[in-house]
């Protein structure tokens, strides 16, 4: 018995916790400690996020799991996160790109689902978007800093976007399952926002003299819990408390 | 902070006040009250008491702080049952703080948020004061300061860096 609301909250929160997990990994590692701070907030904010889904979709579930069990006990068939983001975090042009491109499509999202029927998804997107407001305004700054900077640091961006771009197709994908959520007012029809997306992106690569990769084939398969080999190493570091002494707390 | 009245208020005022006590564990000089993450309490007859409070920003590391001591607060005032609940919505706002809040945090070093929250320009900056020369000639080092709520700002007049609490 699958319960769609509960599954697209979840999908929005694996999307969340990974990559508030990958981000994580820059903590102690920033280039400056004000991007070295930078980025652990933005992880942070992640996370949160991931949490208040995660506790709804054990509520919406049903099932007595909460959210702990939710993030640490299920493996990677069962996370339907974007492939964006568990991808690796390269250098920290590719992490910039990678959460440019993500929070530049996340700040309209989290915007439309203001509007949810369902009031805790509502709820939980109106607190994200002012967030992501700052995510996508920050990176935004930093890809156009890299983009028109050094001929090294203009090399390193575009090649990030390129790397980049075959996972923004996913990005506008929905199944059956979200078309029936978006039917019901619930889900956000990603096509809405298609045009934001494109006006924000358009605008800062310009800024940034960078040339906006061209459209071609698009990496997908999170939705269906089809992920690149990347993800099993997150959730093996992520998990591994609660995996090696099950229950643990302090 | 909404209040709900009725008769024999007295009980509610108590525990506002007790409540009202507890601090931001990262800006302790900013009460609960002066940050607006207070959103209600009601006492019921019996004295049970209801306090309800709202996270600043989605993964605020102090609210389990914040709930844990509003409660110890509370049953340290007499009150012997306690529960502490927190509301997603409305989602907080920078406008909730008071302008108690906003000189606290001036005198403690922090510029204030400036004007009302709405939504941020893809390009373009916030003119902000700094919290101790009172000079505009600032400039912003980074979106993201200390905590999630703090960008950092250096002032070019007397040259000192300084947290400024984002509007949102």
């Amino acid at each position: 018995m699958t319960n769609p609301l509960c599954d697209y909250t979840l999908r929005l929160a694996d999307t969340c916790v990974i990559l508030g997990q990958r981000l994580s990994e820059w903590c102690g590692h920033g280039p400056i400690l004000e991007e070295d701070i930078a980025l652990s907030n933005i992880a942070l904010d992640l996370i949160g996020q991931a949490r208040m889904l995660y506790a709804h979709a054990a509520e919406v579930e049903g099932q007595g799991r909460d959210e702990d069990q939710l993030a640490f006990l299920r493996d990677c068939p069962d996370f339907k996160n974007i492939l964006m983001v568990e991808q690796p975090n390269g250098d920290f042009a590719k992490t910039i790109a990678r959460q440019f491109l993500f929070s530049a499509f996340m700040h309209p999202y989290w915007a439309a689902l203001m509007t949810s029927q369902d009031e805790t998804l509502a709820a939980i997107a109106a607190k994200a978007e002012k967030e992501a407001a700052y995510h996508v305004r920050h990176c935004a700054e930093w890809v156009i800093r890299l983009g028109d900077g050094t001929e090294e640091s203009h090399k390193r961006m575009r090649n990030a976007l390129d790397e980049l771009w075959d996972y923004t197709g996913e990005l506008f994908e929905k199944d059956a399952l979200e078309a029936g959520l978006i039917e019901r007012g619930i889900a956000v029809d990603p096509e809405t926002i298609r045009t934001d997306w494109d006006d924000t992106v358009d605008a800062v690569l310009t800024r940034a003299t960078l040339d906006r990769p061209s459209d071609r084939y698009m990496q997908t398969g999170g939705r269906e819990g089809l992920h690149s080999e990347h993800l099993g190493h997150i959730l093996s570091e992520m998990q591994f408390l609660q995996r090696a002494y099950p229950g643990g707390t302090w | 902070m909404v209040r709900e009245r009725y008769a024999g208020d007295d009980m509610e005022d108590r525990a506002f006040r007790a409540a009202a006590t507890v601090c931001d564990p990262e800006i302790p000089v900013l009460t609960i009250v002066d940050l607006g993450v207070l959103r209600s309490i009601s006492v019921s007859e019996e004295g049970r008491v209801e306090a309800t409070i709202t996270p600043t920003y989605s993964g605020c590391p102090a609210m389990a702080l914040i709930a844990f001591e509003v409660e110890t607060a509370l049953l340290k005032a007499g009150f012997p049952e306690v529960e502490v609940k927190t509301a997603l919505a409305p989602a907080w706002t920078t406008d909730w703080m008071t302008e108690e809040g906003k000189d606290k945090l001036r005198a403690y070093g922090i510029a204030p948020p400036v004007g009302k929250a709405g939504r941020g320009a893809l390009f373009g900056h916030d003119t902000v004061t700094c919290p101790r020369c009172s000079s505009t000639d600032t400039e912003r080092i980074s979106e993201f300061g200390s905590t999630a709520c703090k960008a950092f700002y250096r002032c070019r007049s007397c040259a000192e860096p300084f947290d400024y609490f984002k509007c949102i």
